[in-house]
């Protein structure tokens, strides 16, 4: 799969072993990509490798999942996949921080959920799938984060107007004889 | 001296009143009571609450017009102040809490977003309060400073002086409503006759340039 990081953003790639962990991911997962951007090393991985390169990350010090992010690359410049995902991983006793990017697609976007491995990811992932309708297989309880229960867009999505569908509008009007 | 005379004789023009009486219509003196104890919903969502608190704190001293009783609770206050915006999410709240609200009520939006939604033009901001509850009085400002706020207040007090009554007949407004509408019915549209004025013609061809030509988009 290719990826959309190499031309989107002025970072350069890198071989595995400027990663710190990059031979034991090659040696676990076979190659991935990596590149380093001001200074962060970044992987980008296959979607349906993601659960256990991050399972094997957790076991190499990252005890900390700083945030699950999405973008959304609908008619981007140079980009080949859709949503790109975003782990920011950390390590609270050796100070390394780990960007980790996997892309996914319509018309079924899904990735496995990474809750078992982080608790915070409970609540990062909901907010993921309540802005851009990414399923993550495997969660607990993915509901909305922000927006209504009722709401049924994902409103972060590019092709999703910026004033809506009318739904700040839907309500009942409520006058001086009403009250 | 006053009091020893009689308050009315049969055949006279006018009352006589004794000293420390006033005679008043029981509307406006209701009104007076109410115009004067204001207590205020804080609905305080944004940046405009902190106007709203400076608004009440020792400085600009809203009890000045009795208006200083800020309550939490809906079912104490008469006047919901609507400050900062609403979004889709909270707009069922605002609605309900204005509904708990008693008899006589009234709502003053204040600032931009609460009034038309302001910069926030999105999916989940509400684009001004009033299309889901009945506002009085808007205050503009971004935030609006605290003297713009007590000058919708006294506009509110003078409102209440001018249209009360103590039965609250001024709140059933369907018939005043239609009656307003018909007063402002807009005009039919006027035909412009553009042949014999030169001037006309050049801006209306300037406009339609304008709206045709792609090159100004880009």
């Amino acid at each position: 799969m290719s990826s959309p990081s190499d031309t989107l953003h002025e970072s350069s790639k890198t071989s595995p072993a400027a990663n710190p962990h990059g031979e034991a991911l090659e040696q676990a997962y076979g190659p991935l990509e990596y590149s380093v951007y001001r200074g962060q090393q970044r992987v980008v991985v296959p979607a349906e490798k993601s659960f256990d390169v991050l399972a094997l990350l957790k076991q190499r010090g990252f005890d900390l999942l700083v945030d699950v992010s999405c973008v959304d690359y609908l008619e981007y410049r140079g980009a080949t996949d859709r949503y790109g995902l975003i782990y920011l991983l950390a390590s609270t006793t050796s100070n390394e921080r780990l960007t980790v990017r996997a892309f996914v697609n319509d018309p079924e976007p899904a990735i496995a959920s990474v809750v078992p491995l982080w608790k915070a990811a409970n609540w990062l992932e909901r907010e993921v799938w309540d802005m851009f309708g990414i399923h993550f297989t495997g969660h607990p309880d993915l509901r909305r984060l922000v927006m209504p229960e009722a709401f049924t867009a994902h409103p972060l999505r590019k092709d999703y107007p910026l004033q809506g569908r009318g739904e700040r509008h839907n309500f009942p009007v409520i006058t001086r004889d009403h009250s | 001296m006053a009091l020893t005379q009689p308050v009315s004789q049969p055949g006279a023009s006018h009352l006589e009143l004794p000293e420390n009486v006033v005679v008043s219509r029981l509307d406006e003196l209701a009104s007076w009571c109410r115009k004067n104890s204001l207590w205020p919903m804080p609905f305080a969502t944004a940046c405009c609450g902190i106007e709203l608190m400076a608004t009440g704190a020792a400085k600009h001293d809203l009890a000045r017009f009795g208006a200083e009783v800020f309550r939490f609770s809906p079912r104490q206050c008469d006047l919901m102040i609507v400050a900062g915006r609403v979004v889709m999410k909270m707009l069922p709240v605002l609605q309900r809490i204005w509904q708990q609200m008693h008899e006589p009520k009234w709502c003053i939006s204040m600032g931009a977003c609460a009034s038309t939604g302001g910069v926030f033009d999105t999916y989940a901001v509400v684009q001004g309060i009033d299309r889901f509850i009945p506002v009085d009085m808007y205050v503009p400002g971004c935030p609006p400073r605290p003297e713009q706020l007590i000058q919708a207040i006294i506009d509110l007090q003078d409102k209440i002086q001018r249209e009360g009554t103590i039965t609250g007949r001024e709140f059933n407004t369907r018939q005043r409503q239609q009656r307003k509408r018909a007063l402002v019915e807009i005009p039919q549209l006027l035909t412009v006759d553009a042949s014999r004025n030169p001037n006309l013609q050049r801006q209306l061809a300037g406009s339609a340039r304008d709206l045709h030509d792609p090159s100004d988009l880009q």
